[in-house]
């Protein structure tokens, strides 16, 4: 059995979009631009997520988005069969992902076997279109 | 630092309605009836009534509860955060503001109707992500098809099993032990109803790793209860609970079930903050607590919890479990109501109520030699506990 190949369904009418704010429009604007960005901190050089107006390990204020290598492993995961809306095909793979540069993002793993999944795995982002925005998703590298 | 109302109130009543999957009435009407059961219990009047406490979940407004039961005069309301996180925090409030003067008699309460009205496992399939301060850490999230509590824990229960190599089984075995006490509770939902491992296992998925037999029960009801000082509780009907200990706990990159922007998901640091505060201001350590009420909204989260309350070291719950630990006759029986696996899911307010119980010595899963119990509230949000001990 795989899951969310295809970018028809990740893309249905009805499904959530994120409304991005003044502090996550960078994050969102580098997704349209097949870029994951993060922020990090010009002071003491740790990364932030989700996005704050100082940094959460100095409170320094000299944070910066910077572009992420966009590969991580999987760092857990759960097999969603009963999504709570209709246009989630289930079933599909919710995941959070610890990118190499150490921070955890949410995301969901595309076109995988849901029965044979691997914490620990290697991934890679990739982007997807949903609605007006685009969304970072990630596929196993083998 | 030492807490100075540990040990200054007890819980002098408890008071619920029926729990059921359609009430028929609303939601105030049952706020009311298990505050007068509680009133009852405790043999207090409404002109005793002074303070009232509830979760900012909660629909009905004190004042509303006050007209219906003739409550004259209040002089502290207030309200605790985080759904279930807030249970024990509710006690907690009122323990301080009881300890504090701020009122004498306090009822706590928590009413809804979350099966027939507002399904509570549906999270926030209606609810899309926002920009207000509420809502928009939604936005991580929703968008990617996280949209129920369910599959919000889910995501800690595999890091779990991936760090500590527990088994769907292990989960399985908090929900046999559940339905196994709730059998013999006529109040609960799963009355002689018990179920096998191989149930479980035969379960259907919500969300891997949690199967159907994992999740608790979507519940319409109420339950209520009574704080007082512990002189006053002494002069009351009943035996007192006497709170000798009550913690709130948040930690670092704290959020409402989603915390997984810590570099480390597969513990409980809020809790392991109320277990420090709690066996510090009781005075006792895990050893001396003989029973515990441990938040079961899904089963896998009670195993990191008796970690975070030193009955076991991290990653070896489910060895403790396997062992028979948490039934009756083992070291530490856990909700000897059913849990809100097998009586009712109440937001924790009626594991509080079984609390209460278990040191009256009238629990119908009853242990022997009950001096302490824990009872905590809900894992993945900022959260609460409390230990009830026998009055000296």
């Amino acid at each position: 059995m795989s899951t969310w190949g295809n970018t028809e369904l990740l893309n249905k009418p009805g499904l959530p979009e994120p409304r991005p704010t003044e502090l996550s429009k960078p994050f969102w604007e580098g997704c349209k631009q097949g870029e994951l960005r993060v922020q990090q901190c010009q002071d003491c050089k740790g990364y932030v997520f989700t996005p704050e107006v100082a940094c959460t390990h100095c409170l320094s204020d000299q944070l910066q988005w910077v572009s992420s290598s966009g590969k991580g492993t999987l760092y857990s995961y759960t097999v969603i069969h009963r999504p709570q809306r209709p246009e989630f095909e289930a079933p599909y793979v919710a995941v959070i992902i610890e990118l190499s540069e150490g921070w955890h993002m949410l995301s969901n793993l595309l076109d995988c076997d849901p029965d044979n999944l691997t914490i620990g795995s290697p991934v890679q982002v990739e982007f997807v279109p949903r609605g007006e925005q685009v969304l970072p998703m990630f596929r196993l590298q083998s | 630092m030492t807490m100075t109302f540990s040990g200054k109130t007890a819980i002098a009543g408890i008071g619920a309605t029926d729990f059921s999957k359609n009430s028929g009435r609303s939601t105030l009407r049952l706020a009311v009836e298990a505050c007068e059961a509680a009133m009852k219990d405790a043999g207090v009047s409404a002109d005793m009534i002074d303070g009232m406490i509830t979760y900012t979940t909660d629909e009905n407004h004190e004042i509303d509860l006050c007209r219906s039961l003739g409550v004259e005069k209040l002089t502290h309301f207030s309200r605790i955060h985080h759904s279930g996180g807030a249970a024990c925090g509710t006690i907690h409030q009122a323990a301080m503001a009881v300890a504090s003067g701020a009122c004498n008699y306090c009822l706590v309460y928590r009413a809804f109707n979350e099966r027939s009205e507002q399904r509570f496992g549906a999270g926030v399939q209606e609810r899309p992500p926002t920009p207000t301060p509420m809502d928009v850490d939604f936005g991580w999230s929703s968008p990617f098809g996280l949209l129920t509590p369910a599959s919000w824990v889910a995501m800690f229960a595999s890091r779990y099993m991936h760090e500590y190599g527990a088994t769907t089984e292990d989960f399985g075995r908090v929900s046999v032990a559940a339905r196994r006490h709730a059998a013999n509770n006529p109040n609960a939902h799963f009355y002689q109803k018990p179920i096998t491992l191989e149930d479980h296992q035969n379960s259907r998925w919500i969300v891997k790793p949690l199967r159907l037999l994992d999740c608790c029960q979507e519940t319409d009801g109420a339950q209520a209860l009574l704080v007082t000082s512990v002189e006053r509780a002494r002069d009351l009907k009943g035996k007192p609970a006497v709170i000798s200990a009550a913690a709130q706990g948040s930690c670092d990159d704290q959020q409402m079930m989603k915390s997984y922007y810590r570099k480390d998901i597969s513990g409980l640091p809020e809790m392991e903050l109320c277990a420090d505060q709690l066996y510090r201001n009781a005075e006792i350590t895990p050893g001396d607590i003989q029973a515990a009420i441990l938040y079961d909204h899904f089963t896998a989260g009670v195993l990191p919890q008796l970690e975070a309350y030193g009955f076991c070291d991290r990653g070896e719950a489910k060895d403790f479990i396997k062992d028979g630990n948490i039934e009756l006759g083992g070291r530490l029986p856990i909700n000897t109501h059913g849990g809100q696996i097998g009586e009712a899911y109440l937001h924790g307010m009626n594991g509080i109520a079984e609390g209460v119980r278990l040191i009256r010595g009238d629990s119908c899963n009853q242990p022997q030699n009950v001096e302490n119990v824990l009872v905590t509230s809900a894992t993945a949000v900022p959260t609460s506990a409390l230990i009830l001990t026998q009055d000296s």
